[in-house]
C-alpha cells in the first residue's frame, strides 16, 4: 500500500471565492506541512470551479486538486463523500483539514467513518508533535468548558477548524503550483437525497459575520420589543444585532443571529451582552471578540468573567440610559 | 413507523460554569455537586421521534450506551412518550470515541432489524463533535440528512428541513434514514405524571457486545480510533472593570464615558 504523506486542505468554495475558513485551513496547513518538510495540496470540488485553483495555491497551496462537475453544483453527502473519497485515495494525505461550516459538519464525519476512522470536529488549535510526529487536534469539548487534544491512530488524520480559529496567509500572486483535474465519475442516482428548495432568511442591515459591533441580547430580554431596543443601539454604532439561543428558540429574533456553539462564531471589535448569562456554548460564538461588554442584574454572572467592561443592573433602566449617552458622545 | 433514537447521559450542560471540574489523573469531566441529564439534543430527538409518531404512529425505541446509567435520567425519554428502551450498559463499552460509539449503537440498531427513521442529536453536549449519527449512516449504508429543524414523513421518504447558517434547505431522503436532530425542532415536551408511572413499569432490555455478536475489542476504548491526550481547563484571565453610580442611569451614563475614554467607540 502506498504511503500517506503531505497535508491536504479541502477548500470550500462559493461564487467565484475559496471560502476564509478554506484560506485559514491553508494557513494553517502551510505550517504542518513546513514542520513536517512535506507538500501542502488543496481540493476544490464544485461546478465551474476551474479558475479558483489558482487562489488556494496563493494563499500557500504546492498544488492543487479539481474536481468540477455539473453534480456537483450543491453540496449534498452521497456526491461529496463519493468524490472525497477518490481524492484521498489518489492524493494519500497523511493529514486532511477541513471548515466547520454548513456543509463541513455533514461531511468531514461521513468521509471518516468510509476510511473507517473518526475525525476531530471544530479543532481550534492544530501542531505537529515533536516526537511522534503526529498531529495534535485541539478542540473544545463540554461546550467550551474544556479543551481536548486528541491524536488519531490511523492516516490520513482527519480535522475539521472552526472559524477564525487559524490565521490565512497573505495571498501571494506569484506563487506556482500544479493542478490537477480529477473526474468526477457520478451518476445522478449515485444521490440518494433531493434539494428541494432553499430558504434564505435575509436580515436587514449589516451581517452579523462582517460587523465590527454586536449588540446581543439573550432570555432577559423578554421579548420581541425588547429587542428593538438593541437594534436602536446597533443602528447607533453601525454594528449588527446578535442573540443567545432562547431568543431564536422563543421566535423574538431570527435563527440566523444566534451567536455560539451550535450558532454563529464571530470576533467583532465590539460585543455587546445584554442579559445573557454567558454559558460556555455562547461564549464559545463570541470570545474572540476584542471588547466584551456585559449588562446583566446578576453580579455573579458567568459573563463578567469574561467581559471587559459592566454593569450590574436591569437593562431596561440601563439600555436607555447607555444608549443616549453613546448618542450624545458620538454626536460631540 | 418503527423510530429509533440515540440518547446518551451526560453531565449537566447547563449547570453554572464554575461547577466544571476536570480530575486530571483520569483525564474525565464532571459538573461538581449536580446530576446527570440526557444529552439535550438527544433530547430534541426524541421530542422529533414523538411528532412523527403523532402524525404517523408507530414505535420508537431509544437506545442508550455507556455504563452505570442512572435509570431514572435514561428512563426520561420513555416519560416523555417513547415505547422502549434498550441500554448498551457494560463495562466493556467505557472510554470510546465517535467510532466505536457508533459501532456499538449500528450493531444494535441491526440487531434490532426493523427501522425506518433512526434520530440523533445533532451534536453531544460533552462531545461538541456530531459524528454519531453520520457515522451510524455510514456503517449501516444508509442516507443521512444532518442539523434537522423539521421532519415530515411523505410515503418511502421524508422530508426534511435542514438548518443552515443563512436559512434552511429542504430536502427529500428515502427512508430509511438517520437524521441529526437539532434545537430549531422545537422544546421537548415535559413528561406527564402518567408517562412518568409508565416509564416506571417498562423494563429497560440490556445488551452487551457478546448479544450483538460484535467483539468487545470493537468498543469502549478499545475500538477507538482518537486517542485523548489531555483534557484541560482554558484561563481566562481578564478582569472585568464595572461601571458603578447611584443608580442604574448613572452607572450606564458611567459605562459610556469609560468606553469613550478607553476609545472604543
Ligand atoms: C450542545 C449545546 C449547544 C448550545 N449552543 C448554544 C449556542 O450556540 N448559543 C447559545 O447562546 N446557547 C447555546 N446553548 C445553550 C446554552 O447552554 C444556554 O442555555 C444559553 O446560552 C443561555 O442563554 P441566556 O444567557 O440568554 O439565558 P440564561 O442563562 O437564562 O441567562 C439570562 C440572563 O439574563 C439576566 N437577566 C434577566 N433579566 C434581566 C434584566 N431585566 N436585566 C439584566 N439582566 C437580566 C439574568 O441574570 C441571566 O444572567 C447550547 C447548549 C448545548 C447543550
Ligand atoms: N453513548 C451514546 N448513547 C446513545 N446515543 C449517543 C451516544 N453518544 C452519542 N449519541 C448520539 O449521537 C449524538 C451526537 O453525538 P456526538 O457525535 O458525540 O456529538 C447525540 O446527541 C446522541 O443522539
Amino acid at each position: 500500500m502506498a504511503e500517506h504523506k503531505g497535508i491536504a486542505v479541502y477548500c470550500e468554495v462559493k461564487g467565484d471565492k475559496i471560502l476564509p475558513i478554506a484560506a485559514e485551513g491553508l494557513g494553517a496547513g502551510r505550517k504542518l506541512a513546513d514542520d513536517l518538510g512535506q507538500e501542502l495540496s488543496a481540493v476544490l470540488v464544485g461546478s465551474n470551479i476551474g479558475s479558483l485553483a489558482q487562489q488556494a495555491i496563493t494563499y500557500g497551496a504546492d498544488r492543487a486538486y479539481v474536481v468540477d462537475d455539473p453534480l456537483l453544483k450543491d453540496y449534498q453527502t452521497d456526491a461529496y463523500v463519493s468524490v472525497m473519497e477518490k481524492v484521498i485515495k489518489q492524493v494519500m494525505p497523511q493529514v486532511l483539514i477541513m471548515g466547520q461550516t454548513d456543509s463541513g459538519r455533514d461531511l468531514a464525519p461521513r468521509l471518516a467513518f468510509r476510511f473507517g476512522i473518526a475525525v476531530t470536529m471544530d479543532c481550534v488549535d492544530l501542531a505537529i508533535d515533536p516526537e511522534s510526529k503526529r498531529l495534535l487536534q485541539t478542540k473544545p469539548v463540554y461546550g467550551g468548558n474544556a479543551q481536548a487534544v486528541f491524536t488519531s491512530e490511523a492516516d490520513p488524520q482527519m480535522v475539521t477548524i472552526r472559524t477564525k480559529a487559524m490565521t490565512a496567509l497573505e495571498p501571494d500572486a506569484s506563487r506556482k503550483g500544479e493542478i490537477t483535474n480529477i473526474t468526477a465519475d457520478l451518476q445522478a442516482s449515485d444521490i440518494r437525497t433531493k434539494i428541494l428548495d432553499r430558504v434564505v432568511e435575509e436580515v436587514a442591515g449589516i451581517k452579523i459575520e462582517d460587523a465590527e459591533v454586536v449588540v446581543a441580547g439573550g432570555r432577559g430580554i423578554g421579548s420581541t420589543e425588547g429587542f428593538q431596543q438593541l437594534e436602536e443601539l446597533a443602528k447607533l454604532l453601525k454594528g449588527a444585532m446578535g442573540a443567545s439561543r432562547p431568543p431564536c428558540d422563543n421566535g423574538w429574533v431570527p435563527d440566523t443571529i444566534q451567536v455560539g456553539l451550535t450558532g454563529k462564531i464571530i470576533a467583532p471589535e465590539l460585543y455587546v451582552a445584554i442579559a445573557i448569562s454567558g454559558s460556555s456554548q455562547h461564549m464559545s460564538g463570541c470570545s474572540g471578540s476584542k471588547t466584551i461588554i456585559a449588562i446583566n442584574k446578576d453580579p455573579e454572572a458567568n459573563i463578567f468573567r469574561q467581559a471587559r467592561f459592566g454593569v450590574v443592573g436591569d437593562w431596561k433602566k440601563v439600555l436607555p440610559a447607555f444608549t443616549e449617552k453613546v448618542r450624545g458622545l458620538l454626536a460631540s | 413507523m418503527n423510530i429509533v433514537v440515540c440518547v446518551k447521559q451526560v453531565i449537566d450542560p447547563e449547570a453554572p460554569p464554575s461547577t466544571f471540574k476536570i480530575d486530571a489523573a483520569s483525564n474525565k469531566a464532571e459538573m461538581h455537586g449536580v446530576p446527570p441529564v440526557i444529552d439535550p439534543y438527544g433530547e430534541y430527538a426524541v421530542e422529533a421521534s414523538l411528532k412523527v409518531k403523532e402524525a404517523k404512529g408507530g414505535k420508537i425505541t431509544v437506545i442508550c450506551l455507556g455504563n452505570n446509567l442512572s435509570r431514572e435520567v435514561v428512563k426520561k425519554p420513555l416519560a416523555m412518550g417513547a415505547d422502549e428502551l434498550i441500554l448498551l450498559e457494560d463495562e466493556a463499552y467505557v472510554g470510546g470515541d465517535s467510532w466505536s460509539t457508533a459501532t456499538a449503537l449500528a450493531a444494535a440498531i441491526k440487531k434490532m432489524g426493523e427501522y425506518d427513521l433512526i434520530l440523533c442529536g445533532r451534536e453531544a453536549s460533552d462531545t461538541n463533535s456530531g459524528q454519531t449519527g453520520p457515522g451510524i449512516a455510514e456503517i449501516l449504508g444508509l442516507p443521512c440528512v444532518t442539523i434537522a429543524r423539521k421532519i415530515d414523513i411523505t410515503g418511502s421518504a421524508s422530508r426534511v428541513e435542514r438548518v443552515t447558517s443563512d436559512g434552511y434547505d429542504v430536502m427529500e431522503v428515502p427512508i430509511p434514514a438517520v437524521i441529526t436532530v437539532s434545537n430549531e425542532i422545537g422544546e421537548p415536551r415535559y413528561p406527564t405524571i402518567k408517562g412518568i408511572m409508565t416509564a416506571k413499569k417498562i423494563e429497560p432490555v440490556v445488551w452487551k457486545p457478546d448479544d450483538m455478536g460484535i467483539d468487545s475489542s470493537r468498543v469502549g476504548a478499545a475500538g477507538q480510533r482518537t486517542r485523548l491526550n489531555k483534557l484541560f481547563q482554558p484561563v481566562h484571565e481578564g478582569k472585568c472593570e464595572m461601571a458603578e453610580g447611584d443608580s442604574a442611569e448613572e452607572a450606564a451614563v458611567n459605562l459610556a464615558l469609560k468606553l469613550r475614554e478607553a476609545k472604543i467607540f
